[in-house]
């Protein structure tokens, strides 16, 4: 049993990743004076939990039937639907809420309509505001992560179902709903964290001081107060609270255990009657609902491109540089995380893989700020540290969507390939990447679309004529330019879509 | 091949290009550095006299500028930072790191303003902008506001400036009554922002009626867009003014060409790129005067508390909005 054990490497790496959230978070805390937070800052903490707990829960729980819809149904256009869930998730959020608000907004779509037919109009901003973006930013990434739960059935057991009768309760019993205990946990786990963390969808939608979150309670300290021990204080609670939501999907997951397959394509059988008609409603919806907002940022943004600013094509090159790198980078480290942890479950890559997201950007910023500045200026550190934090932000997501598939072909080719000592590169090359190739690129496309939005954590390393495209997306907006700033954010989720879709592709293409 | 490339392009960042050449460090906001603010100009013109080599390091906005000085400290590479404004100087003032800058220009200021650590270089009225073409009777004044029934966007006052600002507006403007005013304003309020951008968006997207900015923003829509379609509206009660300062390090290491700057930063050359660029009043009206649209709606009366008072007022104003709005 040769690897029975940790990789150094790899446990080296989980190392730097837990000390990249915890360093800053350490230094922060050093420059500031106590850690008291006082009634309003647990009040915030308590929103922060409460949105974020509703919004995974109903992002998981809605995403269910849309992934089976999609799993067991063919249509045209299906291909292209599945592509364009990667979207949502990548928009920056004031361009999400903009979408969203053009929709459900007070002079949206939808109150038009309302207005039109003589009733009331629907009230977009409070809690509810909240929970409905973050589901339209979560909805599209939960689905594609139990689509590859499905996608991961092995054929021979849905044949064999078929052959001894089971009708889709069965099914379901036998098969989905394993399959769903194994990756559910994840997928609501890597929901909630994002949502505990997110900042101007929260305050720009919650209507006022009640929606005030960690994050802001945060800014409010570092900017007003520049009270350090308390930002530190807050940030503090917000990672334990995402350590100790870890640790509980970290219980409730167990893995499927289906065996191996061949590795055909599933032909997942597809009840006729009401439930063909159920999932086509449910396909219908879902489609309405992420590609209106998605066509509102379209037209916002097509208007302006005629005459866009010279500097938005240096800067979009520069970002897209950024995340190529922070792609490849992720990549490597989530995929050498995921095959460490699916051989034996560690909690240190376990914390490396899930504490990054659940960190304040604010204070990681400061605190790499605090880090650098006796040895370098900060200035001159700009690219390492963006594609550093890019890596260490964006590689949850992909241990996430690795782990499963990780884990079962670890169950299921493990000992094969380790008594034929199948190690290193031929393993990877004739067993892993073929059989992740799905999971991979969707993973890569994924980490590379995030590195393209990612600023706040970086601002503070920012110099002069080195702008990114998020940067010059809020720097036009910032100077009344509202119809250029749209042009350019329609740039910035175009590329980033892109990135997405080639990975994406690529992967689905090298599986099939 | 990419590292290489990534580290010929951390060279050439890190490599000042004229090593013999002076360097002077500007912090500011990024809204002044970008190529829409007045940043460009400002560094030609000035680069053309000093023989320097001007440089701006954006620092996100006005608080964050602050923070941004309080965490460098000393250690800063900065001579000068500007940005800051009246609701913050006090505050900055406290961290013992800013150095008297020794001058006392006249200036157009609406109000007496002197303050021996911190010069003015731009100013403007807080105000809520309307569509002209969608609201033809605007109220005039907060209470008015408040007693109507008329959708507004604010920003939030703990993380952007001009929220803070309306905090201090309400409280200059009705001190104890404060708290009554925003418990009447919250029905009116759709959403809070944390920031301008956000908060102007929404407007412009016909989320509210009216929005809470400058009233010089109407004169952005006119020059730059020739839609005139957007005006202030100007309330009895007085708006609350928004000074934008600079002030000199102590801890430069180039104290006197900062000297310079600030000099600098009162000519013409500076004074006449505010108007157009960051949509504020010059400090020190310019020769050539002020384009159509900056006179267009100017407040009878100006309200200003001194930083130290602003700085008192800020926790408990807070403190009533929060309570006030969170029923």
């Amino acid at each position: 049993m040769t690897c029975a054990r940790l990789p150094p490497l790899t446990s080296l790496l989980a190392l730097l990743f837990v000390a990249l959230v915890t360093a800053p978070l350490l230094a922060v805390a050093g420059r500031g004076s106590g850690l008291s937070l006082g009634p309003a800052d647990w009040a915030a903490v308590r929103f922060s939990v409460t949105q974020a707990l509703l919004s995974a829960i109903f992002s998981t729980l809605l995403a269910i039937p849309v992934a089976r819809a999609l799993a067991r149904r063919r249509f045209a256009g299906r291909g292209l639907l599945i592509t364009l869930m990667g979207a949502p998730f990548l928009l920056p959020a004031v361009v999400a809420v903009l979408g969203l608000l053009a929709i459900f907004g007070r002079s949206g779509l939808l109150n038009t309509g309302l207005q039109a037919l003589g009733l009331p109009p629907l009230q977009i901003y409070g809690l509810h505001g909240v929970v409905l973006a973050h589901v339209f930013l979560n909805l599209p990434l939960a689905t594609r992560m139990i689509l590859q739960g499905w996608q991961a059935i092995p054929a021979e057991r849905m044949r064999l179902a078929q052959s001894l009768g089971f009708g889709p309760r069965e099914v379901f019993r036998h098969l989905e709903w394993p399959m769903l205990r194994d990756v559910l946990p994840g997928v609501a786990l890597v929901i909630l964290i994002i949502c505990l963390t997110s900042f101007a969808v929260v305050i720009t939608l919650g209507g006022g001081p009640k929606a005030t979150t960690i994050e802001l309670a945060i800014y409010q300290a570092v900017r007003f107060d520049f009270d350090l021990g308390r930002a530190a204080g807050l940030a503090g609670v917000q990672v334990l609270i995402g350590a100790f939501a870890a640790l509980a999907a970290w219980a409730l997951v167990k893995p499927a255990g289906f065996g191996a397959g061949l590795g055909r394509e599933s032909p997942l059988p597809a009840p006729a009657g009401w439930r063909s008609l159920a999932d086509a409603v449910v396909i219908a919806v879902t489609m309405l609902f992420l590609t209106l907002p998605l066509l509102a940022v379209l037209l916002r943004g097509l208007p302006g491109l005629v005459d866009l600013p010279e500097s938005v094509l240096p800067a979009a090159g520069r970002s897209v540089a950024v995340a190529l790198v922070s792609a490849a980078l992720t990549t490597c480290l989530g995929l050498g995380f995921a095959l460490a942890a699916a051989r034996r479950s560690n909690w240190l890559v376990e914390a490396a893989a899930t504490l990054p997201l659940a960190t304040s950007g604010l204070v990681l910023g400061t605190g790499l700020f605090l880090i650098v500045q006796p040895f370098a200026p900060p200035m001159t550190l700009a690219l390492p540290v963006t594609v550093l934090v890019n890596c260490a932000l964006s590689l949850p997501y992909l241990y996430r969507i690795l782990l499963p598939e990780a884990r079962a072909l670890q169950a299921d080719y493990g000992r094969l390939a380790d008594s034929l000592s199948l190690t290193g590169w031929p393993r990877l090359r004739w067993l892993v990447l073929p059989r992740l190739a799905r999971p991979l690129g969707f993973g890569a496309g994924v980490a590379a679309a995030l590195s393209m939005g990612d600023l706040g954590v970086i601002a503070l390393f920012a110099g002069d004529h080195q702008a990114t495209l998020p940067l010059v997306v809020q720097q036009l907006a910032g100077a009344y330019r509202i119809e250029a700033a749209a042009a350019a954010a329609l740039i910035l989720v175009t590329l980033s879509f892109a990135l997405f879709w080639v990975f994406d592709a690529g992967g689905r293409r090298a599986a099939a | 091949m990419n590292a290489k490339l990534l580290a010929a392009g951390l060279l050439t960042i890190a490599t000042p290009a004229l090593a013999e050449m002076p360097v002077l460090t500007v912090l500011t906001y990024d809204s002044f550095t970008s190529d829409w603010g007045p940043g460009p100009a400002v560094e030609k013109a000035f680069e053309a006299t000093c023989a320097c080599d001007l440089r701006f390091v954006p620092a996100g906005d006005g608080a964050a500028l602050l923070a941004r000085v309080q965490l460098e400290g000393a250690a800063s590479e900065a001579d000068v930072v500007l940005g800051l404004d009246t609701s913050l100087t006090a505050a900055a003032a406290a961290t013992g790191l800013f150095a008297p800058h020794g001058l006392t220009p006249e200036t157009a200021l609406p109000v007496d303003y002197a303050d021996p650590l911190f010069l003015p270089f731009d100013w403007g009225w807080f105000a809520f902008v309307y569509d002209k073409t969608k609201l033809t009777e605007a109220p005039t004044s907060l209470e008015a506001l408040a007693a109507s029934d008329l959708k507004i966007v604010i920003e939030d006052p703990r993380s952007s400036t001009p929220g803070l600002g309306l905090l201090l507006w309400v409280k200059a403007a009705y001190g104890d009554r404060a708290g009554e005013i925003w418990a009447a304003l919250a029905d009116n309020i759709v959403t809070v922002t944390p920031g301008w951008s956000e908060a102007y968006g929404l407007f412009l997207e016909g989320e509210a009626d009216m929005v809470l900015s400058y009233t010089t923003s109407p004169a952005y829509h006119l020059l730059a867009e020739g839609d005139d379609s957007k005006a202030a509206a100007l309330f009895d009660e007085g708006h609350y003014l928004q000074i934008e300062v600079a002030g000199k390090l102590a801890a430069s290491d180039q104290p006197a060409l900062a000297d310079q700057f600030l000099a600098f930063m009162l000519t013409d050359a500076f004074q006449s790129a505010i108007p157009e660029t960051n949509w504020m009043y010059p400090a020190i009206t310019p020769a050539a005067g002020l384009a159509k649209g900056f006179d267009a709606f100017r407040p009878a009366k100006s309200l200003l508390m001194s930083p130290a008072e602003a700085e008192a007022t800020r926790d408990p104003a807070l403190a009533e909005w929060q309570e006030a709005l969170a029923k």
